[in-house]
């Protein structure tokens, strides 16, 4: 029966227009930026590099499809849990809304069962974008801009990786980027529950999103012992395999609490909804 | 003994402070259409909500086809078919694609041809490619009947069927539930404000108001017990009033208009009536008894 209702949710996602809305913007913001860049990158990379350039001489093509990419994740990934919450937030609420949820709860299926075939329909959902994600930011932009060493700006300092040292990095960091966007996937499930609408999920999802990302950047001494636990700190855990020696533990670190957020957003949800009087 | 397929005893259902349900109590029977009635906010739906598992009792017991929801939920959704207040649908898909998801989950193997078969039979052949989106009520209601009949259950809960529906559609839907009942002996439940469909379709019925059952038992014996209440119209109404009350004592008499009066009577003195008027010279232009159900209703739910 689990099997049956994935299938079912699916179905519901492909047919729901908003569920290309994600995919439609993604692929014209990553478009745009690949326009930019092919217009005036040469200018975004001197100004990047400008600080550096009485140390050190830089010598190839530095705007090659590796930096292009890394420079569109960074700069979407912020934005796609919208794209996410958009589709996910409205999984039980929208039931609610539409009145459907009335009929599926009817059917000879648990509620458990229902909210962990949205939680897995969602999922693959959020599977897609990120590799939609992926697809467009690094194998077009090596279309484009061709391949190269990747010149990489952290908090350490400038980090030069070789082009064969680029390939399996952006495959670990797509796992961890799904994680955490199946992360935020599993935040507006979870406020799905509770609500009778679709823009509330969408809104709240957002909002702690904001919140917690203000809270993580504040360097507060009150919100330091809360601001390790906090899912958006590790959102950006993907960055790691950038650096050099990649800080495995610390990856592992933000998993652990990845897949812990889930585990607990998703056991709410399904608490939620089997303690729902289903009224509407 | 018939098989008793509900059984309700004392169910109580609170909304915070709110007493929706406070004493409700019922059974029906294999192969009874049980008529459920009520006025607006007598607790119907928020009853065939608890019948259904989708809200939670706070106290009482509900036995369907005499197991428990807490150990056997599955088993007794999969044996239910039931349209709750009006059937929603996915407006996005065909309604050829929602009897699909519904069917996948009913815990029946349901064929495409059994879908177009069921998209025939409620009236919608040709539509099933269409999106519910552009469906009117009585053709959402219509393949919420087919949604409800896909899975061949034992028990159909209706509430309000009828709702939004033309009059050939309401007597559709009424012959439908006839053929439910005399060709495949499901039992069904049925909750309406239509008191005369109740009244044709109804082998057994209970009635609640403010929360609490008041009346259950065979429709006819119920009605039967009650006096019959006739409209007459009438060449001379002045002459036949005073001939009435001379004849059948403790009669109460309404005078409508110029031409019309009601009377309560007992059904065997109707033909007695009539012959008393003719035997006056008072022509009876119409005898025309009031809908049964209708004062018995009013009378349960006013007392």
């Amino acid at each position: 029966m689990l099997l049956k209702n994935i299938y079912n949710e699916f179905i519901k996602i492909l047919a729901k227009p908003r569920s290309y809305i994600g995919i439609g913007a993604l692929t014209l913001l990553i478009c745009i930026i690949l326009f930019a860049m092919k217009a005036d990158g040469s200018s975004f990379i001197s100004f990047v590099t400008s600080s550096f350039e009485q140390t050190l001489s830089f010598n190839g093509t530095i705007l090659n499809g590796n930096l292009i990419a890394f420079i569109i994740l960074q700069m979407l990934i912020v934005h796609i849990p919208l794209l996410v919450a958009l589709v996910t937030g409205d999984l039980i609420s929208g039931e609610a809304a539409m009145g459907t949820v009335r009929m599926l709860a009817t059917k000879p299926i648990s509620r458990t069962k229902i909210v962990i075939s949205k939680f897995i329909a969602g999922a693959v959902y959020t599977f897609i974008l990120t590799l939609w994600l992926i697809f467009l930011s690094l194998f077009v932009s090596k279309f484009i801009f061709g391949s190269g060493d990747l010149i990489v700006l952290n908090s350490e300092g400038l980090v030069i990786l070789k082009e064969q040292d680029i390939l399996w990095r952006y495959g670990l960091s797509f796992i961890v980027a799904f994680l955490s966007l199946l992360t935020v996937s599993s935040v507006s499930i979870c406020f799905s529950a509770f609500a009778e609408n679709s823009i509330g999920p969408i809104v709240s999802t957002m909002a702690v999103i904001i919140l917690f990302t203000i809270i993580g950047s504040m360097e507060v001494s009150v919100f330091q012992n809360i601001k390790p636990f906090l899912f958006t700190t590790h959102m950006a855990s993907w960055r790691s395999f950038f650096e050099d020696p990649v800080p495995y533990s610390k990856i592992f670190n933000s998993i652990i609490i990845l897949v812990v957020h889930n585990v607990i957003l998703v056991s709410i949800a399904i608490f939620k909804f089997n303690k729902k009087d289903i009224t509407s | 003994m018939s098989e008793v397929v509900i059984k309700v005893e004392k169910l109580a259902k609170n909304f915070g402070s709110f007493e929706a349900v406070r004493d409700v109590s019922f059974t029906v029977n294999k192969g009874d259409v049980f008529g459920f009635l009520g006025p607006n906010g007598a607790g119907k739906s928020t009853t065939i909500r608890c019948l259904l598992s989708l809200i939670r009792l706070n106290a009482g017991t509900i036995q369907m086809f005499g197991k428990s929801y807490a150990t056997h939920r599955n088993e007794i959704l999969s044996k239910i078919g039931s349209i709750i207040e009006k059937p929603d649908f996915y407006n996005y898909l065909s309604a050829q694609k929602n009897l699909e998801i519904f069917a996948r989950i009913s815990g029946a193997t349901v064929s495409t041809k059994e879908i177009h078969e069921m998209l025939e039979f409620v009236g919608l052949g040709g539509r099933g490619k269409d999106k519910t989106k552009g469906f009117s009520h009585g053709m959402k209601q219509r393949l919420g009947i087919a949604q409800t009949l896909l899975h061949k259950p034992e028990l159909i809960i209706l509430d309000e069927p009828t709702t939004g529906l033309d009059p050939q559609g309401i007597i559709e839907i009424r012959n439908l539930i006839l053929r439910l009942k005399n060709e495949q002996n499901k039992t069904i439940l049925l909750s309406s404000h239509q008191l005369s469909e109740i009244e044709l379709i109804a082998n057994r019925m209970v009635i609640i108001t403010k929360g609490k059952s008041l009346v259950e038992g065979n429709v006819q014996e119920l009605l039967n017990a009650q006096e019959l209440t006739v409209r007459l119209e009438l060449s001379d109404v002045n002459k036949a009033i005073p001939l009435i009350q001379q004849h059948f004592a403790n009669v109460e008499i309404t005078r409508i208009n110029e031409v019309e009066i009601s009377l309560s009577i007992e059904k065997q003195q109707v033909p007695h009536l009539n012959k008393m008027l003719g035997d006056n010279n008072i022509l009876v232009y119409a005898l025309e008894p009031k809908r049964k159900l209708e004062d018995f209703f009013m009378k349960i739910v006013q007392s």
